[in-house]
């Protein structure tokens, strides 16, 4: 890539034929994951659709092309990833944190990577990318607990990451975290959280477009992982307004 | 076939407000702990302050990927000097405020053709133990002064600090003194002064703000609650 071309023009950077092989736009991406820390360890939910991107020169909309897609993986002992964007790029971060694992692992020295070093190792790779002008198109959370500390981090495709009591990507920032700032506290219950993740998912269901009524909780506490069956939320749609929204107004029939 | 533009931005700004002020035997970083992303707010609880050397504290604004790569980076160095060598086992000491800074500057040029889009104060006490303050552009461009305010609430600041430490031209001869003869609690109020009124009127300014007091006893923190709106 020419030095030259850098700084002023952006778009000169995606420019020659070997620029080829570079990520210019996702093409199959899935919508907001939203975590918590609970009394226990962390709780994450994220629903199972991924949206397939039509383009031709430019947008031509989307198709919901893939119904039962696991946003969430567990990585290593003490911690669990979601994944929102690309999948396929999501795919790809998989393999590297199963290399990462397995180095680790391979060390054999009773010391295993944490949620906290999974997390940096994310973001270096993240940025790294970036840097390179070849993102990889996710947002990403992770979250475990290792020697009965909790941990909640997110990292997004140009590297900016924080940790929180609570996160959430895409839509999920605008939606959910209001809620979350309002309603979180230290040592929920589990039955409490999952109601808590609930509410942001619902609301995401009702406003995000790109949400599907399908979605799974995944649960990291000490003791280890457990990704829930998919299930659905109960929803109401009939509100007088919406019944017929027209009506009353000027010009509409 | 036209031309694939690009549609995403390696950059992004995560706002926040940075100010350092020079004491005659101290030093006062501070910075707020609000990261924010377009009309977001990510973090409440981000801290900008870094410590680079025992005498050298960095705070940065702007694109907090390109904060934090900076910040390891700088790190390292200080670790591991140019020719891989301890810098500490190889000079016999940490390294001094104005060696940190001509060292930021130069790892921000660097990167002067894909810059970290950082706006960093670097503030400390130099070898005799006066406090100093460096001011930075995101390329490197830099200078001692007596303070100095960077990031979204500077505009908002700066005028302030003008008025309140009157900092004698820097083209005086002979040269005048920068520090302010303002004692450390002084300065410490009216850092935080400078930090309600930025939360006033800037949105990306706000939530907490943290201080940290640099002087020959060693190194202290405070907090203060800020507008959270």
């Amino acid at each position: 890539m020419n030095v030259a071309d850098s700084a002023p023009a952006m778009n000169n950077l995606i420019g020659s034929d070997a620029d080829s092989q570079r990520t210019l736009y996702p093409y199959v991406t899935g919508t907001s994951v939203v975590g918590i820390k609970y009394k226990d360890g962390i709780l994450l939910a994220a629903d199972m659709g991924d949206y397939l991107a039509c383009h031709d020169s430019g947008s031509y909309g989307s198709t919901l092309r893939y119904k039962t897609v696991e946003r969430m993986k567990s990585v290593g002992k003490h911690s669990i990833i979601g994944a929102s964007g690309e999948i396929s790029d999501f795919q790809e971060i998989m393999r590297y944190l199963d290399e990462l694992i397995l180095y680790d692992n391979m060390w054999d020295d009773g010391n295993s990577f944490g949620p906290k070093e999974v997390h940096n190792y994310l973001t270096r790779v993240m940025y790294n990318r970036r840097n390179k002008f070849n993102p990889l198109w996710n947002s990403l959370v992770l979250g475990g607990v290792k020697n009965g500390q909790k941990y909640l981090g997110t990292v997004n495709m140009i590297g900016v990451h924080y940790e929180d009591n609570h996160v959430a990507t895409g839509f999920g920032n605008h939606l959910s975290r209001p809620i979350l700032r309002d309603e979180w506290h230290e040592n929920l219950t589990f039955e409490e959280g999952v109601k808590l993740l609930e509410k942001c998912m619902r609301v995401l269901l009702y406003r995000d477009r790109s949400a599907v009524n399908k979605l799974q909780i995944a649960k990291i506490t000490e003791e280890g992982v457990t990704i829930s069956q998919p299930y659905s939320l109960k929803t109401f749609w009939n509100f007088a307004a919406f019944q017929n929204p027209t009506v009353g107004a000027e010009g509409s029939w | 076939m036209t031309k694939q533009q690009a549609n995403w931005s390696p950059y992004d700004n995560n706002g926040g407000t940075c100010v350092a002020i020079a004491g005659a035997d101290y030093c006062v970083i501070a910075a707020d702990t609000r990261m924010s992303t377009g009309y977001s707010i990510l973090s409440r609880d981000y801290s900008k302050i870094f410590q680079l050397a025992d005498k050298s504290l960095m705070a940065s604004s702007g694109f907090q990927a390109d904060v934090r790569a900076l910040q390891k980076v700088l790190a390292a160095r200080h670790l591991v000097s140019y020719l891989s060598f301890i810098y500490q086992h190889q000079h016999n000491k940490q390294m001094s405020c104005p060696a940190m800074a001509q060292l930021l500057s130069n790892t921000l040029y660097y990167k002067r053709f894909f810059p970290y889009y950082a706006f960093n104060v670097l503030g400390g006490l130099d070898s005799e133990g006066k406090g100093c303050v460096f001011t930075y552009d995101a390329v490197g461009s830099y200078e001692r002064v007596g303070y100095s305010s960077q990031g979204s609430g500077a505009t908002l600041i700066t005028p302030f600090l003008d008025n309140q430490l009157k900092s004698p031209s820097p083209l005086l001869l002979p040269a005048k003194d920068a520090v302010t003869p303002l004692s450390e609690s002084e300065a410490i109020d009216l850092v935080k002064t400078c930090f309600a009124s930025a939360s006033e009127r800037d949105i990306y300014t706000g939530d907490k703000l943290e201080i940290v007091i640099l002087n020959a006893s060693g190194i202290r923190r405070e907090y203060l609650e800020l507008r959270k709106d």
